[in-house]
């Protein structure tokens, strides 16, 4: 009809809005069905575009959304074992299963993912140092590869696809249901503590102090707080209560940003404003909140992206081993205020030594930094390039999931296992990320 | 009489179907799905009755209207009746296509007009006997006003407005809702190789609102609701402007 206006196009774009992609959706609405074929082009599962950076983008090439694939097909709920398929939202997959005394073993910062996407990031979270990554309660899945053969993997069964689809951003084929064990908890509710400190030697003692006791840790830290590349910050550590409340008494307004804020809005005035503030409202306090209010705080704003404009924002995680952290951490935030640059949000966590099935696996023994920065071009690309370089000497590696941009050369070096890997892609897919990282 | 609410879905693998199901998934309801495709009514009971939900299913073609009675019967005699009806199977032809072959006009008005009024037509005499009932029906804004680039579709879905109309009429004073529902532009598989912009909608959406309309005891709902606005304007047209449109 003739007052359709088009906006399939810029539906299907990254958390971080950057690259842009242009790819064509492929319909896909059952999982018994054939892939769907385009000549020529590659093919890559699409979840909720929760990925920062380009894993989930195949420019130029088509794409399938996998958000039909939203169908449970067993739950066993004296095993704690649910499978589902691959396009199940988390947030749909809690509001079940919570009120039935079970949670995700593993959750990544926001509920709006995919069951296929936790699986092809091998996302982590807050407790990686007591459970390791999502991988490890992944206990089978069904891949459809593009020659039309589909395999059940697990541990035993196919264990070289198992392996290399968990972590392998939606290169391997289509993951159509996959099979997790979930927790058993005994309430909806998380006991939490928020501790401040005022350098990084207090936030590494408060760490260690509470890995033992505390199943959630995290830090936020006020990357602007010092020149010297020390900070502070505040340390969130959490419990499951055992009370056996199951409620989830309501909540607040839902908050959004409707349209693409000016890019100079999050200019480092504003940063720095922010960072002050969200230090001066965290007390040291200790407090019951729900599971949805401890993990998901950003979930209450929808669509917060926006706030970068329209340029995007660049995210930066990477993981540096224990005996090189402090140091790297400190020249990294250094940099970051030499080059008036700074972070919305920054996040340190310390990684235990749980190892995931998964082949390109992110976590791994150490200490994580995650940082965000407007899209100001160049100046903010240099610096990322600096930060990889600090990142390859101290033995760490970068999370491709919140990247857009690193070489083809440093991602070889962060993954060594990448050629193992290149064996069990599948010929028929790719991604934007997979064509960068593999550009001679 | 069971006590549980029993809602039969005909064309249950429908996308609209899928979410009504979803929606009242919470509430006591037993849930038979009709369709013709095994596997996806297998995969369908699975999610409903992981979700909480109590539900079973039939396999029948309901193109073969000789069998309506008997389907009904069986349900009646295996689940002691049914409550709600929600009938959302249609399917959209190539307009083209039945231009160019009578038989696939007449095919496609069979599936999309004469197979619903019959079946509807038998659901009818059993909740007239029982003397309740809540019938929900997928007719269409197509069915609003004919126009050159699907007036088969349009004639079916109009014939099947119009029908609800009088059934409505016919049943009002035997305790039976009849609850025509008009979807615009709705993102399914029915509408796969359409280009979508703004005025599309999601089943999710449409499906909310059929429910809160099968709550209301509504006759006629457009859904989303700007569709009644657009088709209120689509109708004004007059005949002489309108035939000239390229629509």
């Amino acid at each position: 009809m003739v007052f359709l206006w088009q906006s399939e196009m810029h539906k299907y774009q990254s958390w971080g809005k950057n690259p842009h992609a242009k790819q064509t959706a492929l319909y896909y609405s059952d999982r018994h069905q054939a892939l769907p074929v385009v000549n020529g082009a590659s093919i890559l599962p699409y979840g909720m575009g929760r990925s920062y950076g380009d894993v989930c983008l195949n420019d130029e090439n088509a794409i399938i959304p996998t958000s039909r694939l939203d169908h449970y097909m067993e739950f066993d709920q004296e095993k704690g074992v649910i499978k589902c398929e691959a396009g199940v939202c988390l947030s749909d997959l809690l509001d079940l299963v919570i009120p039935r005394g079970y949670f995700i073993p593993v959750t990544p910062g926001t509920k709006n993912v995919t069951i296929g996407g936790m699986v092809a990031n091998d996302v982590h979270g807050k407790n990686h140092h007591r459970a390791g990554s999502f991988g490890n309660f992944v206990t089978a899945f069904e891949l459809l590869r593009s020659d039309g053969k589909r395999l059940i993997c697990t541990p035993d069964k196919n264990p070289d696809l198992y392996r290399a689809t968990i972590g392998g951003l939606g290169l391997t084929g289509l993951i159509t249901w996959v099979e997790i064990s979930l927790e058993t908890i005994e309430s909806a509710y998380i006991n939490t503590e928020s501790i401040r400190f005022q350098t990084i030697e207090d936030f590494f003692r408060i760490s260690d102090d509470s890995d033992q006791s505390w199943e959630y840790t995290v830090a936020w830290i006020d990357a602007f707080s010092n020149k010297s590349g020390d900070c502070r910050g505040v340390f969130f550590r959490g419990n499951h209560m055992r009370d056996n409340d199951f409620i989830y008494k309501k909540r607040s307004m839902p908050l959004g940003v409707p349209l693409n804020m000016p890019s100079w809005l999050l200019n480092r005035y504003v940063l720095k404003l922010f960072n002050k503030l969200y230090y001066s409202v965290n007390r040291n306090k200790a407090q019951r909140v729900h599971i949805y209010d401890f993990f998901y705080p950003l979930d209450k704003v929808s669509a917060w992206n926006k706030m970068y404009g329209k340029n995007g924002f660049y995210q930066y995680q990477c993981v540096i081993p224990d005996d090189q952290a402090e140091m790297t951490i400190r020249s990294m935030l250094k940099l970051c205020n030499s080059n008036k640059q700074g972070s919305f949000l920054s996040v340190l966590k310390k990684f235990g030594d749980i190892k995931s099935p998964g082949l390109l696996s992110f976590p791994k023994k150490g200490y994580t930094l995650a940082l965000d920065f407007p899209n100001r071009g160049k100046r903010t690309l240099n610096m990322l390039d600096a930060f990889d370089d600090m990142v390859l000497d101290a033995g760490g590696s970068v999370y491709p999931a919140k990247d857009a941009r690193m070489s083809a050369d440093s991602f070889k070096c962060f993954f060594p296992a990448w050629q193992e890997f290149s064996q069990q892609v599948d010929r028929g897919f790719s991604s934007s990320f997979w064509r960068r990282v593999m550009a001679e | 009489m069971a006590t549980k609410k029993t809602l039969l879905i005909l064309g249950a693998t429908s996308a609209i179907a899928q979410q009504v199901a979803r929606q009242v998934v919470s509430r006591d309801y037993r849930i038979i799905l009709v369709g013709r495709d095994r596997q996806k009514l297998v995969d369908l009971c699975a999610d409903l009755q992981v979700r909480g939900g109590t539900a079973d299913y039939r396999v029948h073609d309901l193109l073969e209207m000789t069998a309506h009675e008997q389907i009904i019967k069986n349900v009646v005699n295996e689940y002691g009746g049914f409550d709600i009806v929600l009938l959302a199977y249609g399917t959209l032809p190539d307009q083209e296509q039945c231009e160019a072959d009578r038989n696939e006009a007449v095919k496609q008005l069979n599936i999309n007009f004469i197979s619903a009024q019959n079946i509807l037509s038998v659901i009818a005499e059993r909740f007239i006997e029982q003397g309740q009932g809540q019938i929900i029906a997928i007719s269409s804004v197509a069915g609003d006003r004919g126009r050159k680039s699907n007036y088969i579709y349009g004639a079916a879905k109009g014939a099947l407005s119009i029908y609800l109309q009088g059934l409505r009429n016919r049943l009002s004073a035997h305790n039976v809702q009849v609850l025509t529902v008009k979807p615009g532009f709705v993102d399914t598989p029915m509408t796969k190789d359409f280009k979508k912009g703004i005025l599309w909608s999601t089943p999710e959406r449409v499906a909310k609102d059929i429910v809160r309309a099968m709550d209301k005891r509504r006759d006629v709902i457009y859904t989303p609701w700007f569709w009644k606005y657009i088709m209120l304007i689509i109708k004004f047209i007059p005949e002489t402007i309108f035939k000239k449109l390229n629509l």
